[in-house]
Parts: C-alpha cells; structure tokens; sequence
C-alpha cells in the first residue's frame, strides 16, 4: 500500500516544531504501525537526514512505552490497542496518516515523537505503594481475598502508565492513571493501612506537576488501550474526599 | 584465574543459612556510607535496589528507560514458580530443585538451584504482600497452573501479565524508597563503561541519552542486573531494546562470560510474517495447559484446519512424551517442532508453523474460562496476525527467547571482579542448559529481594573500600575512551544502517548457531561474523551527532558489542561437543533425536576471558567443574 504521512518534527524541548510530509510507497497491510515507521527512518537515514525519533520498547503492547497520537486519537483509531499493537491493516491504501506526539504541559516533548512521562513516577513514589519492606510478609495464603474483588483490583493494576489518558484530555488530567493506581491498592486488604494519606499524597503530587482537572468527559477511558474504567476516578473521588474529612 | 563457586559444603538443605550465618555482615549504622550502583531495574535490579535501601545503603539507581516500570521484565506473561505445594499435589522444595537441575540437562550448580528453590516461597510471600493480584479461587486463595517440565502445578500468575505486577510490585517498592531519599533514580541513562580503581569496581561511565553528556559515578560496589542478550540474533522475544552492552563492557573489563552458547529457543512463538519483521512475540508457554500442538499426518495436506479430523492429525508431544504431552520442556518442544517442518509437514502460507489447538479446550470448559486464562494472549494474536484464535488454531514456531549464559558468578553473585555482582538474567548461575517456564522471574527476585542484600554485605565487610572521587584518574580515563568510541563510529560515514547490520548478524546466528548446530556451521559463523565485524568498522552510517538524542548511536554501539558476543557464543558452542538442553549439536545426538551428552568431558560449565591488548576480539577458555552430589547424573528422560 502507499501511505502518506504527516510526522511532527522538533529538535528538541525548546523549538517550535512542524509536521513534515513523507510518502511510502511499499507498505505491507502485515506490518505493525512501529514497523512502518521503522522503514521510513531506514529511508531518511539512507537519504541523509535525521530518523524520527519515538519511544517504543517491547512491542508488544505492555510496556506503555510507544506513544503517538496517530489521525488525532492516541494510539489511534482502534479500541484496546497500543500504538505497537496496531497495524497497517487499519488503514487504506493512499490514506494520509497525521503522526504526533501526546500533548500535555505535564509532558515535555524531549524531541520529534518522544515526551517526558517522569512526573507519572514522581506521582508513584508519592505513595504508590504498601509499606512493606523485605522480609516482613506473612505466608501468602494467610489473608484469603475474595476472586472477584481480586480481579477488579488486577484489572486497575493492569494500566501500563503510557498517558494516552493525558493525552485523550482537553484538560490534559491525569485523574484516570492516578485513580487506577490508588484503586489497585484501595480495593485490597494489603492496601488499607495507608490508604487514606496514600490518595492525598498523589493527588497533591498530580495537581503539582501540572496536570489539568477532571471534568468527567470520560476521553480518557475511551483512549486507554487496557480499557482502565471510569469507575475508578468515582472510587478516588470518594476516598479522596473521606481523606480529607478524616484528616480535618 | 579463579572459578572457585565458594559454595559451602556440607547438607545442601542447610547450606543457605549456614552461609548466611558464617559470612561477615555490615553494621546497620555503617550501612549508610556504602553507595551502591545497580544498573538495570527489570525485576532483579528493582528488588534488590528497593532491598539494600531498605536496609540502609545508598542506592544508585540506573536503567535506559524513561522509567523502571519499562524494563523488559514487565512483558514476562505465564507466571513464576514457587514450592509452595498450596495444590497438595506433592511439591516441595527438593522437587523444585530436581526439577531445575534436571531442566537446565545437569549444567548447573546444584548449590545455587537449591538456594533459589528454597526462597522461592518467601518470594510469593513478598509479592502478595506488596500487593500483587495474583489469580485466586473461588475460595478467595491462591491458584497455579502447570509450566513445562514439571508434574505438579506450581506456578503463580496473573492472567497472561505475570511480568507486569511483579514488576509493578517491584519497582512501587523501590518507588517508596526514592520518596524515602534512599534510592537516586537516574532514567535515559545507558552504562557504557566499567570503572575498576585496584581491580575492584568502583563506578560507571554512563550517557545521558536526552542531552548525550557523558557522566561518571562512583561507588563502593556495582551491581548489574541488565538483563540477556537475546537480541544478539536480531529477531527475538526480547524487547527491542534489550541489549549485551552493559555486560560486555564489564566483559572486556575481566569479568568472565559463562556458557554464552546457551541460548533457549522457545517453542511457541508467532511465526515470521516479513521481512520488515522487527521482533518476535511469545505466545505463553502457559497456553500449553490447554492448547495441543499438531501438525497434519500427511504433509500433501494443505487443507483447512477445521477440515483435518483427529485421525489425521499428529499430536506429536503427546505421541513421543506420553508422560509431560504438550508439557515438554522448551528446548525439547522446539526441536520436535523443527523436525515436523524439516519432514515438509508444516502449516500456514511459509508452512514454517505448527499448530496450537485450543479446540478441545473450549468444548470442555468454555469460551469464557479460557478467555478468563488467557485473555490477553489471545488478543495479542489476534492483533499481530487478524485471525481469531477462538475459532482456529494459532500458528506456532520457536524463536529465540532467553539466554541461559551470562557473566560468571559465584555463590554470593560476584563476578571475577571483585564488587561486579550480577543478578537475574544477565549472570549464568541457575538454569544451567536449559531453563523451566516461570523460573526466570523467580531467579530474578530471589537474586535481588533476598541473595544479594545477604551476600554484598559480606564483600563490604571483607574489604577495604577508601573512597574514591570522580576526578581520579581512572574515572577521566573512561570517559575518555567512551567519547573516543562514540565520535569513531560517528566519523565513518558508510552506506549500511546499523539495523542492516544488525539483520545480518541476526541471520548468520539463527541459522549456525541456533537450534541446532553443528562444527562445520559455527566455523563458518565465525569466520562470517569477524568480516561483518570488519565492515561495520568501515561501513556503518549514523546520522546526527554526539552531544543529543541520537537512537541510532544508541543502537550502534550496542550492535558494536553484539558482534563480539555473537563470536564468542559461536566459539563456545563449537568447543562443547556435545549436546545438552538448548544447546543442540547435530553430530551428538542419540537414535531417536534427542540432545545426546558427555558427562566425561563437558560437566563443567565454560567461562570465557577477554584477551586484553591483543588488537583483536579473542578469549581464553576456561572451566568451573560440576559436581552432582544431591541429583544423580541420568540421561534427561520426557518420555
Ligand atoms: C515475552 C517474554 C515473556 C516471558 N515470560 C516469562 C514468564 O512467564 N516467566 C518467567 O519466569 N520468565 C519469563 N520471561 C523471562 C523473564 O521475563 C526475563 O528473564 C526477566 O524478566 C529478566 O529480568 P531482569 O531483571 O534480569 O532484566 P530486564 O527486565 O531485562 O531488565 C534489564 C534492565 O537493565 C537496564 N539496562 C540494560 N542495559 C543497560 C545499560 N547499559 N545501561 C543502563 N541500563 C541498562 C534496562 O533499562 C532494564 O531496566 C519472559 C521473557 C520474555 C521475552
Ligand atoms: S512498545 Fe511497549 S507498549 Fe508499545
């Protein structure tokens, strides 16, 4: 197939940046979105000029590294897919495709496609954690944990922390990958102790790095490639608020 | 030079804490004025980082990612052992340990593979309490699953993304510690050098991948907990940007290699579909609980699968292993794999493929259960190949997946340079030839939640370490030489891309030094690999320049050190004759196909020294000798 691209091109953190035009003209339907990319960097690099640089590394959906806003919507126009999950299937022959970077003040561009995430661990070490050092676990069958209250603990645990949520957002928040995280851990016993300054502490920490609020559009959840639920920002929201009245 | 393991002698149930007791310890106030560097945080960097501050030291943390959580280890799926025997189905900690010694084909060190059985239970213990949503009962208790190689069922997981919460688990604990001021975390940050002051290793060189500056560090012991080197043959299940670098520079530095020819090939992976191909993916060895492998009976059979009835199918695990079925271990399944595509008899468009039936499966428990096992895989494969794997069977073909070699260590993990410690899979020590399923992410949270923060106190209590500052001379030295290295490779403007370079590396690999080899086939890779190596000196193209982001010199220094890598790996599997686990030598073998080894001359395991000064990539062979004091040695029997 041929494609036409439209790539976001910035020297780095501080130049203004442009979309650039490409065309491929030998596109295979089997190819994944990373692999199409990969053969235009191997063009441009033969031609003489500068590859296009982006952040991937497992491909394979799981790591939240790969992160492009492809046609407008991050990781592109499939449900539950990873920008390295998707694949030229998705697109027709002679499609234009506009390829750019998330955007959000929270998320520097560092240079082309590739942006600084570190405020999500900096939003983790604030508490993303239970306190226990090793050593100090009991036998691990020793708290038995209903299945189903397991599972939707796993199902906030499984956010691979790669700001498409952010990115989704007119208000660039990051409500969605803060509430998965502080609902894995709310939603277990292990998780109980600190869970009332572990919810303050973050959102603090989120509100400091600069994201936006939430106002409930729900885009983030609709863009999340492992379908995190709205549900969770609902259940931060309240321990959130019975933190607060805890702590007053 | 010295191969002693320093294992302790006596009963080896007791060996672990009698070691534990007899090795010299820090005091918990001095621990303080130790800095430490770990470099890597996949799920043995992030355990033992989070650990030794935990315990007071201070911790340098540093990995290439833009955050610990990417590090490879988070892409693990099927799920990590343990000796629990929640299933009453006879397990036990002496199981485990049989089970390992026998995996790896009696090329490990039984001393060690008893230590890692023994704290596997302590290892889920820890995980559970951190927070880890392993899979539960309806009880609400935790659940297994088998893996290959072993008759009981005592693998931990968390639906296919085991990787994924243990790593989480991991690096939340280590995020608790850089809020605590414990840990210092450095991200975008590639090691590119070793720095030893009196032979004792007492820093790094590293590049700042964002601004290309070149940094030194300095510590009283450095650990590397880097990860393998399965990228060396290219196409890989690894992730893209694993790499050999950060033990090949310590390699080059004196730290020995053990066994790089062991590489494990696992069985059940989605086949190639082109050559723009980038990567590999695993399909979970998991998915063998439920899945049956089988090609058709007759090779002139193209027909649909849903059209072959079971008459006219070869269930071949089942047929030649009767006892484990579709349950052999990796290295056995991958080459009775590759016999049924050498007979013609394999499937899909390339007929490089075999199937992976979960008809069966669902008939019996339904859709729903195994969606609930194995959701995300099947997802997976749906994406990568558009065919529904609930309706017909996967296509299946082995690739590479991990490496059981890496640098020497001993019993207390320390390399053959004094204060180089390496963990999970970048050092050798426990999987001898062959590695279970779900062994490698619990050797890589044995290796930093609890071997290391007992045995580096022993090395700092036993030496005296004066501190050392970033202006001595050898710290200059380094950098140096690694600006040096960098603007050399930039100057030469060629015409061949690193990732061209790296295909063709990645080929002459796969086909002489790949699942199975032979004498004439590994001289030639050798001789083939010294001339890529002599190109690329002249011939590589990199845009851009030193002092920036620059992926392509991030990528060409690595391929720079996988073209060594991949001459000694060639080198060491022409040396051992014979064969043994992942390890497949066609001139050994018995009747029947299978791995065929000499105990006589080959019961050690083999590590490699750099020739410093000679101009020229050569190494020294030497060997650590294998005793089976507790396991007898027999011919390894699936059958
Ligand atoms: C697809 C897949 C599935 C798997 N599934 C399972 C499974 O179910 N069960 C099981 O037991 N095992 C499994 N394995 C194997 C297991 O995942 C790995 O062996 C294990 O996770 C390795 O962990 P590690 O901590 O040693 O290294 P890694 O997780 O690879 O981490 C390496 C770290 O080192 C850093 N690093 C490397 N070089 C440098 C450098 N030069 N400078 C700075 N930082 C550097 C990286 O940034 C990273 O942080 C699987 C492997 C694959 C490929
Ligand atoms: S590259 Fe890992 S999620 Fe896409």
């Amino acid at each position: 197939m041929k494609i036409h691209l439209k790539v976001w091109r910035q020297k780095g953190p501080e130049d203004k940046g442009c979309m650039e035009d490409h065309t491929l003209d030998d596109v295979s339907s089997e190819m994944s979105f990373l692999e199409m990319m990969d053969v235009l960097n191997q063009k441009l690099i033969k031609e003489g000029h500068d590859p296009v640089t982006f952040d991937h590394d497992c491909r394979e959906g799981i790591c939240g590294s790969c992160s492009m806003v492809i046609n407008g919507d991050p990781h592109g126009p499939q449900k539950a897919t990873t920008t390295c999950q998707l694949h030229m299937r998705a697109f027709k022959d002679g499609e234009t495709i506009y390829v750019e970077p998330w955007k959000a003040k929270a998320f520097p561009v560092i240079k082309d496609l590739m942006v600084d995430r570190s405020s999500f661990d900096r939003i983790q070490a604030a508490g993303g954690y239970v306190s226990v050092s090793t050593g100090n676990a009991p036998d691990a069958n020793a708290i038995a944990i209903p299945k189903l209250t397991s599972d939707e603990a796993f199902l906030s645990a499984t956010c691979i922390g790669c700001g498409a949520c952010v990115a989704a957002c007119k208000n660039a928040s990051a409500m969605l990958f803060v509430s998965a995280k502080v609902s894995h851990l709310d939603l277990l016993p292990q998780g109980q102790e600190e869970t009332h300054l572990r919810t303050q502490r973050m959102v603090a920490q989120m509100d400091e790095e600069g994201f936006g609020a939430c106002t409930n559009t729900g885009s983030c959840s609709a863009a999340c490639p492992k379908e995190i639920k709205l549900e969770n920002i609902a259940r931060m929201n309240r321990r959130y608020t019975g933190s607060q009245i805890k702590s007053s | 030079m010295n191969f002693d393991s320093h294992s302790p002698t006596g009963p080896i149930e007791t060996s672990w804490e009698r070691h534990k007791f007899d090795i010299n310890l820090v005091n918990p106030s001095n621990k303080r004025k130790f800095d430490i560097i770990v470099v890597g945080t996949g799920l043995a960097g992030a355990s033992a980082s989070a650990t030794l501050a935990e315990l007071g030291y201070k911790v340098k943390s540093f990995t290439f990612h833009d955050s610990p959580r990417r590090a490879h280890s988070i892409a693990a799926q099927g799920g990590i052992n343990a000796a629990k025997n929640y299933q009453n189905d006879g397990d036990s900690v002496k199981r485990l340990f049989y089970d390992t010694v026998k995996g790896g084909d009696f090329r490990s060190r039984e001393s060690n593979v008893y230590r890692l059985s023994q704290v596997s239970n302590e290892i889920i213990d820890q995980c559970v309490a951190q927070g880890v949503p392993f899979a539960r009962d309806y009880g609400g208790l935790l659940t297994n699953r088998s893996f290959g190689g072993a008759q009981v069922s005592r693998t931990f997981y968390a639906r296919g993304q085991t990787g994924q919460q243990l790593l989480l688990g991991a690096y939340s604990a280590m995020m608790r510690q850089v809020d605590k001021g414990n840990i210092e975390l450095h991200t975008r940050r590639e090691m590119m050098d070793l720095v030893t002051i009196n032979d004792q290793a007492r820093g790094i060189t590293v590049r700042n991948l964002v601004t290309g500056e070149i940094e030194s560090h300095s510590a009283h012991a450095v650990l590397l907990a880097s990860g393998g080197y399965g990228n060396v043959f290219y196409l890989s299940t690894n992730a893209k940007n694993s790499n050999c670098s950060a033990l090949w520079r310590a390699h080059q530095k004196g730290a020995a290699f053990a066994n790089p020819c062991y590489t494990q090939i696992h069985p059940t992976c989605i086949p190639v579909s082109g050559e723009y191909q980038s990567k590999l993916t695993l399909m979970s060895e998991s998915l063998r609980n439920d899945g049956r492998v089988w090609v058709p009976e007759d090779k002139s059979d193209k027909r649909h699968p849903s059209e072959i009835s079971d008459a006219q199918r070869d269930y071949y695990l089942e047929r030649v292993y009767p006892s484990f079925g579709n349950l052999a271990p990796r290295d056995v399944a991958s080459r009775q794999a590759k016999y049924r595509i050498d007979e013609g008899r394999g499937v899909g468009k390339t007929e490089k493929a075999v199937y992976l039936d979960f008809r069966d499966a669902i008939t019996r428990l339904g859709e729903n259960t195994i969606k609930e096992r194995y959701g995300n895989l099947f997802q997976m494969y749906q994406k990568i190949t558009g065919e529904n794997p609930y309706k017909q069977p996967m296509r299946i073909y082995p690739a590479v997946h991990y490496t059981m070699g890496g640098l020497w260590v001993d019993y207390n993990l320390q390399s053959t340079i004094p204060g180089l410690h390496v963990l999970g899979e970048a050092n050798f020590s426990d999987h001898g030839a062959n590695r279970l399923g779900a062994s490698a992410l619990m050797q890589g949270l044995a290796d930093g939640y609890f071997v290391i923060p007992a045995t580096l106190g022993h090395y700092l209590a036993s030496h005296s370490l004066q501190d050392v500052s970033l202006s001595h001379e050898a710290f200059k030295q380094s950098q140096e030489d690694v600006k040096q290295r960098l603007s050399a490779m930039l100057s030469n403007k060629g015409s061949k891309t690193v990732d061209e370079f790296h295909r063709e590396l990645g080929l002459i690999m796969w086909e002489h030094v790949g699942m199975s080899r032979n004498a004439e086939g590994l001289k030639t890779a050798i001789t083939q690999i010294q001339k890529l190596r002599e190109e690329y000196e002249h011939q590589v193209l990199i845009p851009g320049d030193e002092n920036f982001k620059n992926d392509e010199l991030e990528k060409a220094a690595r391929v720079q050190d996988f073209l060594e890598l991949g001459e000694l790996m060639a080198l060491d599997a022409l040396k051992r004759e014979e064969s043994c686990g992942g390890h497949f030598r066609e001139e050994y073998q018995t009747a029947d196909g299978e791995a065929l080894r000499n105990d006589e001359e080959f019961c050690h395991s083999a590590a490699f020294t750099y020739d410093k000064g000679t101009g020229k990539a050569s190494w020294t062979r030497h060997e650590e000798k294998l005793e089976f004091e507790n396991v007898k040695l027999s011919t390894r029997s699936y059958k």
